[in-house]
């Protein structure tokens, strides 16, 4: 039995131990988060072994239908998968116990909670490993509708039921483009297997229009704009370590889901015209997330614009890559592709510990919301530290991992002077300067999130009893954090193993980057562009260290404490804190065409001294993409329905010359 | 080869002690200009280097609610631009450092820096330190893109990102006038003023709390933490004027380690930091203070410049 086998039937298993939750609590701490646990060190076992031994593993597997069995397909790029989802799925089974705790058997059903999560953990697994459409697509389905049960988990609230038909609603849409692709593909190919449909030579203009296909559908789940309108619905609602998995791990998927389109089985043909299209696009979702971001005041709806910023910034890199390679800059491309799949690891590292770190903080204060928070860092010290790290990790600051994915593909970028269209020459540059723009933005959007949560005051009473979370939950975070850490001070060594996926789809790798040694990161030759991230560590250390010899009183001089500066008017209080509100005010003033923003203030005078006794401000920030798209779509919808059922005349002698009129057509049709 | 490797690396760190030594002066030296183009009697040069000393014996004050994060915060400011200083060639290329960490991870230290400083802002929790934070991270989200499109230029000229192989280039290119080149010095002058705090998006002496913005989150730093704080700054505003100086009028910097080169390349740097102290003293004099939401405008001009910069590059001087 191979190691993937084993994580698929742990998953599985946990997925059945969890039934019996609602009797037996205690099932789904001490057995099903347990098989989780196993299933994910298998999964990231499976995953890292592929990418050490750059090996590919095929298996036709005797289920499926009796003349179209279901095959495996094992290659590098999978192997990065599901590594991702193996390292994710370890960290939450340390997370979910503790987590769990939160919810009261009576009222919600942790065999639902469990259950699904375990078979939502099997599709994600099977889609990744997947050699067929066929197979493929069932795995999708089952990773769609078990993760709408978890959406929906909490569903006595009528926010939550709404935003998970939304989230099936899209599902079911990117699901239908998704199977539109691979039917193109398997049209030219006479086949459903990925082998026959990489083997197969599909006309050009077909080409392109099963790319279009599978980059709106896998682009709908991957949350890309204007698509993203479900994501910051659906994500924040489901329990914490579920948000974690599908912020963390299912994005992921669907740009796994991507890249196999385009860069395998479409690899032999691709077009410079893809690159452009996935290159503008991810320019602006990576701006348009993150200026959402920045203005959410719910910490989990904040981390779920988030996510849509980085999948922007994946698919930055990704479009490069796709340029390139149209282009014919073949090394150029394996960078930039490397560096699209360095940063979906650091965004499963990040964005899974911030979604856990979040998960602490509202299991232990009940709050999502920003504005009641403060202080935290001194209720829950472990917490916050990790959840520092996670906050300057996806600030892509050195040394930390965000960065080194953000330094790749701006040196990827950096060579678009390669290019022989002036107009491509521009463009890539502009988009360098968006993903700069992102990171800066990302930089501002996460100093918010940390300061106000964990920094001054407690804004709310609920914070200022929270409690550090348990020792699982910590580890959890601890784990995630160490991973970030590590990504971001041994890149060379990570490149290396990422270098396989290259290796395996084109047949050659990175030349350069992991040429000097461990110690340097060159990706286009030492010359051009190098990066000493374990150098930097030490470096920053030294620094600090001399710093502090040099500054901290060795006379054992007290540190005297007082009262913060108050301008002389009397004790401070922490509402005269800045708000998140206050804090993204400048922001959201520049930037205001982004948003739907509805600020009123309202006065309160006393009439007779004419004095304002009160004031009341509310603000409401909305998504463009529901006034310009969905609502437009669904008007249309509901009016093309209407229409439609006028046929609908209640009298059974027009449905049956409707039959008959339909019978005749279809007879006229293939006489 | 070894030897060399050593020297390389000694004058690595005596570069980078230099620069932090002489990151006062400059400042001191732009004060005191600026007083005298204000008719009034200016502090000496070494006042700066009093201040530091004075604050780095003083007793610190912390408020009750600092948490850890306000006392580590000011050495890790201090490291990250110390850091930074020491990847940029000051008086001589072929540093060490320049491979370790190329401009774009320059661009990062300080954006690390940055994030700190902000962090510690909002940690005591009054509303100066957040409104500083908050004013900080909009201008410099604002103001990165546009510096890193001014470098950009830079490295797609000189086919490198490491400072001191791209100035090496650029030495041995000679005198060639880049019209790209003279978009993105403007670009980066306006970023450089917004970055430093200086007139006219910041106004380093005041302490009028509607108008701060660098010294809002300073405001409950005492001692050595404020000795710390203070002297990052004034190294950060040497980190941009080296740069500006270094990267478009490169000449001087010595490319070989010989005692008379090296000799050469510290009278250059000197010399173009005066003549440069001296800009910055009179734009300071001549120019107001805009209002805050003015910035953008003026950030986006930043942006433009080095855009344009960018495309003069790509259109009139590849394949030139």
């Amino acid at each position: 039995m191979l190691p993937v086998h084993v994580a698929v039937l742990c998953s599985f298993l946990s997925a059945f131990a969890a039934l019996g939750a609602n009797r037996h609590p205690a099932l789904l701490a001490r057995l099903a988060f347990p098989l989780l646990g196993l299933a994910g060190l298998a999964a990231a076992y499976a995953g890292l072994d592929t990418l050490l031994h750059g090996r590919v593993l095929t298996l036709v597997l005797p289920l499926g239908l009796p003349w179209l069995h279901w095959q495996m397909y094992l290659d590098p790029l999978a192997g990065v998968f599901l590594a991702i989802i193996g390292t994710v799925l370890v960290a939450v089974s340390l997370y979910g116990p503790g987590y769990v705790r939160e919810y009261r058997p009576k009222r919600d059903s942790l065999a639902a909670l469990g259950g699904f999560t375990g078979l939502f953990v099997v599709g994600m697994l099977l889609v990744v490993v997947a050699g067929d459409a066929f197979m493929f697509m069932v795995a999708w389905e089952l990773m769609s509708l078990s993760s709408y049960f978890l959406v929906a988990f909490q569903h006595e609230h009528a926010a939550n039921r709404r935003a998970a038909f939304l989230y099936l609603l899209m599902a079911h849409a990117g699901g239908l483009l998704i199977l539109f692709a691979y039917g193109v593909l398997a049209a030219h190919a006479g086949g459903f297997s990925f082998a026959a449909m990489r083997a197969a030579s599909i006309p050009a203009p077909w080409a392109s229009v099963a790319f279009a296909l599978a980059f709106v559908g896998f682009g709908m789940k991957a949350g890309l704009v204007p698509l993203h309108a479900w994501l910051p619905e659906a994500h924040p609602v489901a329990p914490s370590h579920v948000s974690a998995l599908m912020s963390g791990v299912m994005l992921k998927v669907a740009v796994y889901g991507f890249v196999r389109v385009a860069f395998d089985l479409l690899g032999h043909q691709i077009q410079a015209g893809w690159g452009i299209s996935a290159l503008l696009v991810g320019s602006i979702t990576a701006l348009l997330g993150v200026l959402y971001a920045s203005v959410q005041s719910d910490l989990k709806r904040l981390l779920a614009y988030s996510s849509i910023e980085n999948v922007g910034m994946i698919f930055i890199a990704l479009g490069l890559a796709l340029l390139f390679l149209g282009t014919g800059h073949a090394t150029l491309g394996y960078l930039a592709l490397v560096a699209g799949l360095y940063h979906a690891c650091n965004h499963a590292l990040f964005k899974g510990l911030l979604f856990l770190g979040a998960g602490a903080v509202l299991q232990q204060s009940h709050e999502r919301d920003l504005e009641r928070m403060g202080g935290l860092l001194r209720r829950m010290p472990w917490t916050g530290l990790m959840m520092l790290v996670g906050c300057l990790s996806i600030a892509s600051l050195p040394p930390f991992n965000g960065f080194v994915s953000e330094w790749l593909t701006l040196q990827a970028a950096l060579q678009g002077v390669v290019l022989d269209n002036g107009v491509l020459r521009i463009l890539v540059p502009i988009a360098a300067a968006m993903l700069a723009l992102t990171a800066a933005l990302a930089a501002a959007t996460f100093v918010k999130a940390y300061g106000v949560a964990f920094l001054g005051q407690p804004r709310g009473r609920h914070v200022r009893h929270a409690r550090e979370a348990d020792r699982g939950m910590r580890g959890a975070m601890a784990l995630l954090a160490l991973l970030c850490l590590a990504l971001g001070v041994l890149p060379t060594w990570f490149i290396g193993l990422l270098d396989a996926v290259p290796r395996s789809l084109f047949g050659t790798g990175l030349p350069f980057a992991v040429a000097e040694g461990w110690l340097w990161l060159t990706p286009s030759g030492a010359a051009r562009a190098s990066y000493s991230a374990p150098l930097v560590l030490l470096a920053i250390g030294l620094a600090w260290l001399v710093a502090w010899l040099v500054l901290h009183p060795h006379r054992g001089q007290a540190v005297r404490r007082g009262a913060p500066w108050d301008c002389g008017f009397g004790p401070l209080n922490s509402r005269m804190q800045y708000t998140a509100a206050a804090f993204a005010m400048p922001i959201r003033r520049i930037f205001r065409p982004v948003w739907r923003i509805d600020e009123q203030l309202e006065r309160t005078v006393d009439s007779a001294s004419g004095r304002v006794t009160g004031l009341r401000h509310s603000l409401t920030i909305g998504d463009r993409a529901w006034t310009l798209l969905y609502e437009p779509l669904g008007r249309w919808v509901l009016l093309a329905a209407r229409r439609v059922s006028r046929m609908q005349t209640g009298n059974i002698r027009g449905y049956l010359a409707y039959s008959f009129f339909t019978l005749l057509f279809l007879l006229w049709l293939i006489s | 080869m070894a030897d060399q490797l050593i020297l390389e690396w000694l004058l690595a760190l005596l570069q980078t002690l230099l620069f932090a030594a002489g990151a006062p002066l400059f400042a001191g030296w732009v004060k005191r200009l600026k007083c005298g183009l204000q008719n009034r009697r200016g502090p000496s040069l070494l006042q700066p280097y009093r201040d530091l000393w004075k604050l780095m014996r003083k007793q610190v004050v912390l408020a009750e609610e600092a948490s850890p994060l306000f006392r580590a915060a000011p050495y890790v400011v201090f490291a990250a631009t110390a850091l930074a200083a020491s990847t940029i060639p000051l008086i001589a290329v072929h540093l060490p450092t320049g491979a370790i960490a190329d401009v774009i991870v320059l661009v990062g230290f300080l954006g690390l820096a940055r994030f700190f400083m902000a962090l510690a802002a909002m940690d005591v929790g009054t509303a100066f330190g957040g409104m500083g934070a908050s004013r900080e991270m909009t201008v410099s989200s604002l103001a990165e893109p546009a510096m890193l499109m001014a470098i950009f230029t830079l490295t797609m000229t000189a086919h490198s990102t490491n400072l001191s192989h791209a100035m090496d280039q650029l030495i041995a290119d000679g005198l060639v006038l880049r019209p790209s080149f003279m978009f993105a010095l403007m670009g980066l002058l306006l970023v450089a003023l917004a970055e430093c705090g200086r007139i006219p998006v910041d106004n380093p002496a005041t302490h009028l709390e509607l108008t701060m913005i660098h010294e809002a989150m300073l405001l409950e730093y005492s001692g050595r933490h404020l000795a710390l704080m203070e002297w990052a700054a004034q190294l950060k505003l040497a980190i941009y004027a080296v740069l500006i100086a270094n990267i478009f009028i490169p000449w001087g910097v010595a490319t070989r380690l010989t005692p008379d080169y090296l000799a050469m390349g510290l009278l250059a740097i000197v010399a173009k930091l005066a003549l440069l102290g001296m800009a910055l003293a009179l734009a300071e004099t001549v120019l107001a203070k805009m209002r805050l939401f003015r910035v953008p405008a003026f950030l986006n001009l930043a942006f433009l410049l080095a855009l344009l910069g960018m495309l003069s590059h790509v259109i009139l001087e590849v394949g030139a």
